[in-house]
């Protein structure tokens, strides 16, 4: 496996804050590498010191073996990047845009590759259009299409779902999937929702307060075989008691809000034939990994708004 | 302001004798005159006012009796003095309101010269007193000096030439009162550099001068009227 | 480069604000020239008691040159504000709407950038002087026609009506344009240095503008203690130079000199400081800018 972006003890520090601490990670090439952490993690932080939006405060980034930290415009060469929103410049056509940056990309730019390029993102019959009369798709559609103009290497997206609607969002899971498996590019996504890492990355990061808390296989990671299934039934406190009487008796837990077994994912059909058959009538029933799991309790520890329970 | 004639035309070439009669002198000089009808003349005018930086222009004078007189400038902005046009020697010498007092004798350039003071009988008229130097031996009046209730003094000094015959001379200095200038504050805003004012402020305070070197005349062959307009 | 200049000209020309400043000068320029058309009284104002001394012909006083002059006299002093709605925008703008991101992303330098911004701006600065010399100096010739230019200069002491020859006229005009080219140009500079700053243009702008504005009070304001030590130091003091050019030298007879200036090294003195002031200003853009987080 080729190592395209190696990054090593990263850190930015916005005057007395730490955004990011001494952070470490591989991508290789033809990953599609999941970012993933809560919002204010420093992810953010993080991509934008890859593109060279923010100067790291230390550290190493190697891209194809030579650090890029100084003014070496390699990397950016060979990457294509949505950072949050596609702004684009709204006065402007999506011809006109796309024609800017793909100049600016240092491409030669023909009439036929700009509009091949705005056929591909569906933009074509609008391309004269400015750019503030799309809706929030077309803009995204159109920052894809910047993006990719200059055929980079590298693409990185900084939680391209956001503000999409579930249509938006599927679409997007599914240019990242071809971008990765038909057209070779290697991807680095982050989002702060772990489902939609899990569903397009192969591999992936966790970081929380600016710090690595795990990277990996996401097959590794979030292998099936540790898994937390989360049970509410009508009466928690008999499904409790008959848990007990399993083989699970050991990894069964009790919260005030449901029970909790960790288990094989493969067991939940089990548990629920075994609750169903003495009589207790299931409420839901949540497998979710282990990973996941940490994931949120993270999450939860760093709420400050008292969830509301009845 | 009454405007009349310059008093270019004042000047006479009458044959003198030693201390003639004062009256019989200033008739000399109005008979000099009055052989000119009209003429036209082209010289340059250089015009010395403090506060004012032209250059030299170049003037047409056009004049026809009794008292038409216009100096036009050939070419470009030109800041003709206003007396210079309107102060009217002709009816000072030429008709007889006026009451002549012999002042006996003065100097100009190493030169004697008879002084005649002109009063005017008019109690209305602008002018207060009017001073006329005139060389004997030529009857020209070489300097003209007139006071007037609103517009101060003015002074003129002749030079005669080649045109003396017809008492018209090569070079006249207008002397005059320029008023002060001054532009109100924040109509522009001016690049100060720095530096102390031009040496030229030695002018400041003095009278206003202009001087017109006459170049050519061309006497009585006819003067358009639209010329004065 | 030079693709990258065109970029970012394009992009000034498809933004509407660029032509509030073109709007602006015409519609001043057509006023001020249609007032004095319709009653040239204003040069009783000038004259002030000349007139009574002195027979002076106003119709050739005013002139497409005089005009000229006038109306610089009143618009050089608002187009700072002018250059400031493109320059303050440069980055700011971009900021605000996002794109400055997605344009870092490229691989350019952003010295490259910022350069370019700046270049561009001085190309727009020079357009407006252009097109403010067509409407103002060309088109006042055609209307009012030439002739010999006044200047009427206020000074400490008294005030001086200079009259430069026609055809020593242009000149002073084309070098005055330069001039006022150069001295716009801190102004783009200053607000290109506050742009970068910015996370929208408004902040750069009005900064820009009010910078100018008591710069320009304290330049003005004749109090010797300030004319000597505060000054000389302020670039508002030199905004006005191009009116050097029109000072013309006088020979002791108190006439003008054709072709002369009364203190070029006071002009040039003056280039000199402006010129340091766009580099340190200039400078200093670059050197923020490269060093800057772009958070947006």
């Amino acid at each position: 496996m080729n190592v395209m972006l190696q990054v090593n003890d990263l850190s930015k520090n916005f005057n007395d804050f730490q955004a990011v601490k001494n952070l470490s990670f591989t991508v290789n090439q033809g990953d599609v590498y999941g970012f993933l952490g809560q919002n204010g993690a420093g992810k953010s932080t993080t991509l934008r010191m890859l593109l060279k939006l923010i100067k790291p405060t230390s550290g190493e980034i190697i891209f194809s073996g030579t650090n890029i930290i100084g003014d070496d415009n390699a990397m950016l060469k060979q990457t294509g990047a949505i950072i949050e929103r596609p702004d684009v410049y709204k006065y402007l056509s999506a011809y006109d845009n796309l024609y800017i940056f793909a100049k600016m990309s240092g491409i030669k730019t023909t009439r036929k590759l700009i509009m091949d390029q705005l056929e591909m993102v569906g933009l074509a019959d609008r391309f004269d259009s400015k750019a503030k009369t799309y809706s929030q798709g077309m803009k995204q559609r159109l920052g894809i299409a910047i993006a990719l103009v200059h055929s980079p290497k590298l693409i990185i997206l900084d939680e391209p779902t956001n503000g999409l609607d579930p249509q938006g969002i599927a679409d997007m899971r599914n240019l990242i999937l071809r971008l990765s498996r038909e057209m070779g590019k290697t991807v680095i996504v982050s989002s702060h929702l772990l489902s939609e890492i899990e569903l397009v990355a192969n591999r992936m990061i966790i970081i929380h307060k600016g710090e690595k808390i795990v990277e990996g296989d996401v097959a590794t990671l979030l292998d099936p075989a540790d898994t937390v299934v989360e049970i509410n039934t009508t009466d928690n406190e008999t499904a409790f008691l008959q848990l007990q009487q399993t083989q699970w008796k050991e990894r069964t837990t009790k919260t005030t809000k449901n029970i909790r077994v960790r288990t094989n994912k493969n067991d939940v059909p089990q548990i629920i034939n075994m609750l169903s058959g003495v009589g207790i009538n299931l409420l839901a029933v949540q497998p979710r990994h282990s990973l996941e799991d940490y994931f949120l309790s993270l999450t939860n520890n760093d709420t400050h708004v008292e969830p509301f329970t009845n | 302001m009454k405007k009349i004639s310059i008093i270019i035309f004042l000047f006479c070439s009458i044959k003198a004798t030693a201390q003639q009669d004062i009256n019989a002198l200033l008739a000399k000089a109005k008979a000099t005159i009055e052989s000119v009808n009209d003429y036209k003349a082209t010289g340059r005018m250089k015009t010395n006012v403090a506060f004012l930086k032209v250059p030299i222009a170049n003037v047409s004078v056009f004049f026809k009796k009794p008292n038409k007189l216009k100096v036009k400038s050939e070419k470009g902005i030109s800041f003709i003095p206003k007396g210079a046009v309107s102060i009217n020697l002709t009816n000072l010498t030429g008709i007889n309101k006026f009451t002549v007092i012999d002042a006996g004798t003065d100097k100009i350039a190493g030169k004697i010269v008879r002084v005649a003071k002109l009063l005017p009988t008019d109690d209305n008229s602008d002018v207060v007193l009017s001073t006329v130097y005139i060389d004997e031996a030529t009857s020209l009046i070489k300097k003209a000096k007139t006071t007037t209730k609103d517009n101060g003094t003015y002074e003129l000094e002749m030079t005669y030439g080649k045109y003396a015959s017809f008492g018209l001379p090569d070079k006249i200095i207008f002397s005059f009162n320029a008023k002060d200038y001054k532009l109100p504050k924040g109509i522009t805003f001016d690049f100060d550099d720095g530096t102390a004012p031009p040496a030229t402020d030695k002018l400041k305070g003095r009278k206003g001068r202009a001087e017109i070197t006459f170049s050519n005349y061309v006497i009585n062959k006819g003067v358009e009227d639209v010329l004065f307009k | 480069m030079w693709s990258l200049l065109q970029i970012e000209l394009y992009k000034i020309s498809k933004r509407p604000r660029t032509y509030i400043a073109f709007i602006a000068i015409a519609g001043i320029v057509l006023i001020i020239q249609a007032a004095f058309k319709a009653d040239p009284g204003y040069l009783n104002i000038l004259l002030q008691n000349v007139g009574d001394t002195f027979e002076v012909d106003k119709g050739k006083v005013i002139n497409g040159y005089f005009m000229c002059y006038m109306i610089l006299n009143t618009l050089l002093i608002q187009v700072p504000i002018l250059v400031a709605l493109v320059a303050g925008d440069a980055i700011s703008g971009e900021a605000n709407m996002g794109t400055l991101r997605l344009l870092l992303t490229k691989p350019i330098s952003r010295a490259k950038i910022i350069g370019v911004k700046f270049f561009a701006s001085i190309i727009y600065t020079v357009a407006l002087l252009v097109f403010m010399a067509i409407l103002a100096l060309f088109l006042s010739m055609a209307i009012f026609g030439t002739n010999d230019l006044l200047v009427f200069r206020a000074k400490d002491t008294e005030s001086q009506i200079l009259q430069i020859m026609q055809d020593d006229v242009m000149w002073r005009y084309l070098a005055a344009f330069a001039y006022a080219a150069v001295a716009l140009t801190v102004i783009a500079a200053l607000a290109l240095f506050l742009s970068v700053f910015a996370e929208n243009s408004i902040g750069p702008i009005v900064a820009t503008v009010c910078i100018v504005i008591v710069c320009t009070i304290i330049s003005n304001l004749n109090i010797p203690i300030i004319d000597k030590n505060v000054r000389p130091w302020l670039f508002t003091s030199y905004l006005v130079g191009w009116k050097g050019f029109f000072y013309i030298a006088i020979d002791a007879d108190n006439v003008p000199i054709k072709g002369s200036m009364e203190n070029w090294p006071a002009i040039r003195n003056s280039l000199l400081i402006l010129l340091a002031h766009i580099g340190v200003l200039f400078g200093g853009a670059v050197w923020f800018f490269k060093r800057k987080d772009i958070l947006t």
